[in-house]
This record gives C-alpha cells, structure tokens and sequence, in this order.
C-alpha cells in the first residue's frame, strides 16, 4: 500500500470515530438534561407526599359542645357547637398563655381544625365526655419548618413563624407530637387557597374526564376520516390538498384551539364553561390530526396482499376494510391514538382560554361540572406566593408525568402485543 | 366446450398499454397454462377474468371477455358475483391472519352459502380435503393460518378459493414461492381439480406447463403469440419465437 492509499485509510477512521464521539456527547448532554430535570422535581416534590400532624388533647366536654341530650343522636352531634372545644385543644398547649395572644397557637394549624376536631367525634361517638388524643393538619408554614424548607434564622419580623411558635414547635417535637405521615389528603383532597389543605383530586378527575371527552369525540371521527382517505376516497388533487391539510393541522399551535373552542364551543353553543367537557372537545380537535396520520399509516402498513385475497374471494370493498384491513390496523391506530392523548394531557394553553384556570374547590362528578386539570393546576400554584406550594407543584409533575409515563407505556404495549406478524 | 372467450383484449397502465388484441378460447375443465417471459402480461391477462384489474386505478380495459356468454367487461357487471364464480390464488400465499377454519369460511359466510354450523363445517371439511391439506390439519384448525409452512399456505389458499365452489380458478404463479415437494402436491392438486372446475395458470416454469395443462398459451411483449394443445406447443411450435422460448434461448 503506498503512503496516499494509507493516509487516506487512516483520515476515513478518523473522521468514523470523530463522529462517534459527536454522537456520543449529544446523548450525554440529553441525558444530564433530563437527569438536572428529574432531579429537580424529585427533590423538591418528594416532601409534597408527606403531610405534618400536630398532635393534641381534646376534651369533648358536653357543656362545652352544648349537647343537652342524654345520649346524643347522630343529628346532635352533627349540630353541636365544636368552637371551644377546638380552641380549648389549642390553647391547652401553652395554658400559660395571655387570652389575646391565642391567636399564635391557632395559627399553628390549618383553618379547618374545628372540623377536624368535629369528625373525629362523629366517627368516634363514644368520645363524648372524654379527653382524647387528635392529630390536626399543621399549617404549611409549620409543615414548611418541619420538612426544613423553611429558613429558621432570618430576622424574625421577616418569618411567617414567630420565634414563640418556633418554640411551641420545638416542645411538640421534643415531645414526640409531630408526626409526619403519608399525604393522603393530596390524592383525595380538592384545590385549596391554603397549601396544607391542597390536593390534586379536583384536577386529576378533570383530566380524567377530559380525556375520556377528547377520545370519545376525536377518536371515531379520526378513524373514520382515515377509513375513507385511505380505502374509499379516489386519489386526486382534492383529496391530496385535503392530505395536506390534515398534515398542517397537526402542526398548529395549541393556543389556536383554545380561540376555536372559546370562539365556538362557549360563544356560540353555549356550553358550560371550565367545564372538562369544553376542554375535552377543544382538546379532540388537537389529536383528531395526529390520530388520522396514525390510522392512515396502520392502513397503508397492511399488506396488499390482504386486501387482494379478500376481494379476489369476492368480498366487497366495504367487507374488505371492515372485516380484514381495519382489524389488522387497530393496533397500530390504538397506539397512536394514546399518543395523542398524552399529548393532549400535557396541554395547558387551550384549557386556560376556555376557563378551565378558574379556582375549584369541589370535585368534578361529571364533565359538565367545572373542573381544572394537572397541567393547568402546576401552572396556577406555580403563581401562589405560599412556600407550601413550591412542593406542591413538583409532586403536581410526578404525577402528571407518571400519568404520562403509564399511557406511552400502554401505547408499547398495544403496538408489540397486538400487532400481526406478516409471514 | 368454450368456458371463456377473450377477443381483441387491450389493457392500459395509463399511457403505456400492456397488451395488444388478446384473443383467446379457454375450454372447459381443463387447464389452460399461460407462460412468457417477465413482464409480457400474462398476470395482467389473468387478472382481467375476475376484475382484479380493478383496484389498479390508472388501469384500462378494452375489448370483450365472455364467460357462458356474459359480458365480463362491463360497468354493469356485478364484481363481486363475478368473484364468486372465478376463484383466484396469488404467486405468494396470503392466508388471512385468521384461523384455518376461519381462511376457509370466509367465503361461504360472506356469499351466504352456508344455513347452518353444520353446513359449513361440512363445507370446510371438503374444500380442505379437496386441496389436499384435511389430514394435517384436521386437529388444529383454530390455529392461525399464518403459521402453516408456505406449501400448505398456498393450499389452504386453494382450499379458501374452492370454498364456493367456483366455476373457475384462476392461479398466478401459485408454486414460486415453493420447494418443489410442495409444488409436486399443488400440481397433483390441479390435476385432481380440473375434474370439476376449469383452471387458468400463469407459470413461469415451462416443465410445470407441460406436466400440469392441456392448452398453453405464449405471451410475449404484451402480444400472444401462440396458443394451442400443450403437447404441439412445446414438441412442434409453428412460431419460431415461440421454439427459442421453450428452448430456453432468451427469456
């Protein structure tokens, strides 16, 4: 071999492992992106899980309850007056404290202590007369000190905890009587203007029902749609602009839904607004393009020879598609049919132009009761001032992505298991 | 006896026509073999005697085909009639992703030929044992038809086609895709059913026109050349292209 011959040998493997290389830190670049991401969210997220209790001693004293009945009913005890008991199982902390000063220990736990207070009993009737032990929710800025979010050593007129109920704390932990558990008020719990008491069920049912919307609309009339292009309709340049078409709606940006559904779907037809029902058709409009690519290209992946069997043993064109090319083309059309609905679950844009952003406190039994959705909530915490909430909207994107996760998990699964190996 | 009468038959690909003046007699129960080199349309013949032509959409045909003196090349004709009566089976075997059972009963349900279960058990029992393929697979008829080996796929397509008990079949190369063990079955096979159906073949090789048919017939470049008694075709042509064909001298 002479020297050119090599040199040239010796350049093509360079530039072959020079490539390799470039290849290589693209993806570690990707990779350490998504693992600065992931990590970001875990760390911050993970305490959104946990929930801090403040545990106490609650008296149900009769007088107090003003239950006059020998042995209360059910009805008694649901009209009792529970104020002084509650602010007694509070102030019982520190009864060492001036009366004009309660207001610290009452701020210690959530608004909804009274209720809290008041459930107990009511699941627990023979309480009455006796003094128990209650866990309360602890407010978020106490639940915020106890996970270590919340900085102790700024000046104190700048801390949302005061140094005395810094103290109160420190006793109760000392004590044993804070306890951290399983937040299970977070799956099961409404949004709320207060971040201790907020949870994603409201939300969560809103996207549920969304997407069960947006695939009964989006997914007959896609199929459908493809059904025809493919099978049935005659090639021309109609039908190749009418491609086209459908290819660009897919690349239309999401916001411009949200106008159409805003514009139509509650100005003109008047639907009921921020309800999943709205969203859920605005959102059909977004996968209807995305589904019919999907079903077109499962069709034309069957083979001809299919198609020609069918027909050649006198099968119609409609008995062809229907008993022999659309079977075999379900599974590809099911996974790109979960494709596009996890796209659509992730979308934020239309669902806030269509009011799905509004503050709900009750949770969605039908699509037609308003609602918001995952997306919509990690943006409208995001925008709470509220410590507690910096959590909160983590553990909102583990959610949202395990959601995420799961359906391209389920498309992966249609896609291998269902599909048909052409011999 | 004429089963099928071809006259001055021109087929088009858009612009580029495909074959000119065809005319040809297919007789009854027999096997009518059609050979030539690639491409000089004997497939596209073929598939002009149950419409297939059909689905290819820049496809045109001209001229007459009669089959018992109804006109096959008519908008009015009913296709799907048509394909009941002219049973096809492709060069590669396409056995629907479906069971045997069900490869076989997909034609009698669809023509409602059958009353009852009975019936069409009885109707998938004889194609099956007609095409030869009963005894392997009496016991596993619910197992996919796509999982038999490619011989007895192409028989299970025969016993498909014969299901409906057609008046013609018509075969595109039906043993290119097999050894030759599978291809002596299905030749055998043929030969047992011109007994009751009339058979038109497209075969590439010229040894399985000479063993297989009574009438052969020599495409080429879109024209026939010759057409006649298999044994005159093949000993004593009277076309000289026809001699270098079988000869082996070009194509």
């Amino acid at each position: 071999m002479n020297s050119f011959k090599k040199n040239l040998l010796k350049k093509r493997y360079n530039a072959e492992r020079r490539f390799q290389w470039y290849g290589k830190i693209a993806i570690g670049l990707a990779l350490s992106f998504l693992a600065v991401f992931m990590f970001q969210i875990f760390s911050k997220g993970y305490s959104a899980f946990q929930k801090t209790w403040i545990v106490t001693e609650v008296h149900y004293d009769k007088e107090l309850l003003l239950i006059d009945a020998e042995s209360p009913s059910k009805d008694d005890l649901e009209n009792a007056d529970y104020y002084d008991v509650a602010y007694k199982a509070m102030t019982s902390l520190d009864p060492g404290l001036p009366e004009e000063e309660d207001r610290q220990l009452i701020q210690m736990v959530s608004y909804k202590y009274e209720a809290e207070v008041k459930d107990l009993l009511l699941k627990n009737p023979d309480y009455l007369g006796k003094i128990v032990p209650i866990k309360l929710t602890a407010s978020d800025d106490v639940d915020q000190v106890h996970k270590g979010n919340y900085p102790r050593d700024i000046p104190e007129e700048n801390r949302r905890v005061n140094d005395y109920q810094l103290q109160i704390y420190d006793m109760l932990n000392e004590r044993g009587d804070i306890l951290l558990e399983f937040n299970i008020s977070f799956f099961t719990s409404p949004d709320s203007r207060e971040a201790e008491l907020a949870g994603i069920a409201s939300s969560f049912m809103g996207t549920v029902f969304s997407i069960l919307v947006c695939l009964a609309f989006s997914f007959p009339v896609a199929v459908l749609a493809a059904i025809y292009l493919e099978e049935f309709a005659p090639k021309n340049k109609f039908t190749d602009f009418i491609e086209v078409n459908i290819n660009n709606l897919a690349a239309v940006p999401s916001i411009v839904f949200g106008l159409l559904g805003l514009g139509i779907l509650l100005a003109v037809f008047n639907l009921p607004r921020s309800t999943p029902l709205v969203g859920g058709i605005t959102l059909s409009l977004m996968t209807l393009p995305t589904i019919i690519i999907a079903a077109r290209a499962s069709l034309k992946a069957v083979p001809p020879s299919i198609r020609e069997a069918a027909l050649a043993m006198g099968a119609s064109n409609m008995q062809t598609t229907m008993h022999h090319t659309v079977p075999l083309s379900m599974p590809g059309t099911l996974s790109g049919t979960i494709i596009g609905l996890a796209q659509a679950l992730g979308e934020t844009a239309p669902l806030i132009l269509i009011g799905m952003v509004a503050f709900v406190n009750t949770i969605p039994g039908t699509p037609v009761d308003p609602a918001a959705s995952l997306p919509v909530q990690i943006y409208i915490w995001s925008e709470s001032a509220e410590r507690g909430f910096v959590e909160k909207v983590s553990a909102c994107i583990m959610v949202l992505l395990a959601f995420l996760i799961l359906m391209n998990l389920a498309a992966q699964i249609v896609r291998h298991k269902f599909e048909k190996k052409w011999s | 006896m004429s089963k099928i009468k071809a006259e001055n038959v021109n087929v088009y690909y858009g612009s580029k026509q495909a074959l000119f003046d065809v005319s040809i007699d297919i007789a009854e129960k027999e096997v009518t073999a059609l050979i030539g080199p690639s491409g000089c349309g004997k497939s596209t013949f073929l598939r002009c005697l149950n419409r297939m032509n059909d689905v290819i959409e820049i496809c045109r045909v001209e001229g007459s085909i009669k089959m018992d003196n109804l006109e096959l090349n008519s908008r009015k004709l009913d296709v799907v009639r048509l394909r009941e009566n002219v049973g096809m089976v492709f060069q590669k075997p396409n056995p629907f992703p479906k069971t045997i059972y069900e490869n076989v009963a997909y034609g009698p349900t669809i023509h409602g030929i059958a009353q009852s279960k009975e019936e069409m058990d009885q109707i998938v029992e004889t194609s099956l044992k007609k095409a030869a393929l009963w005894n392997e697979v009496k016991d596993r008829l619910d197992e996919i038809g796509t999982g038999l080996s490619g011989g007895q796929q192409q028989r299970l397509c025969i016993a498909r086609a014969i299901s409906v008990s057609p008046e013609v079949i018509l075969m595109d190369e039906p043993c290119s895709a097999l050894d030759p063990i599978a291809t002596a079955q299905i030749e055998e096979l043929i030969d047992d059913l011109k007994k009751e159906v009339t058979i038109v073949i497209v075969t590439h090789s010229m040894s399985q026109a000479a063993r297989v048919s009574q009438k052969t017939g020599f495409f080429h470049l879109g024209k026939l050349i010759e057409f006649g008694p298999t044994d005159k075709i093949f000993k004593n042509p009277d076309n000289q292209q026809t001699q270098d064909y079988i000869t082996g001298r070009f194509g």
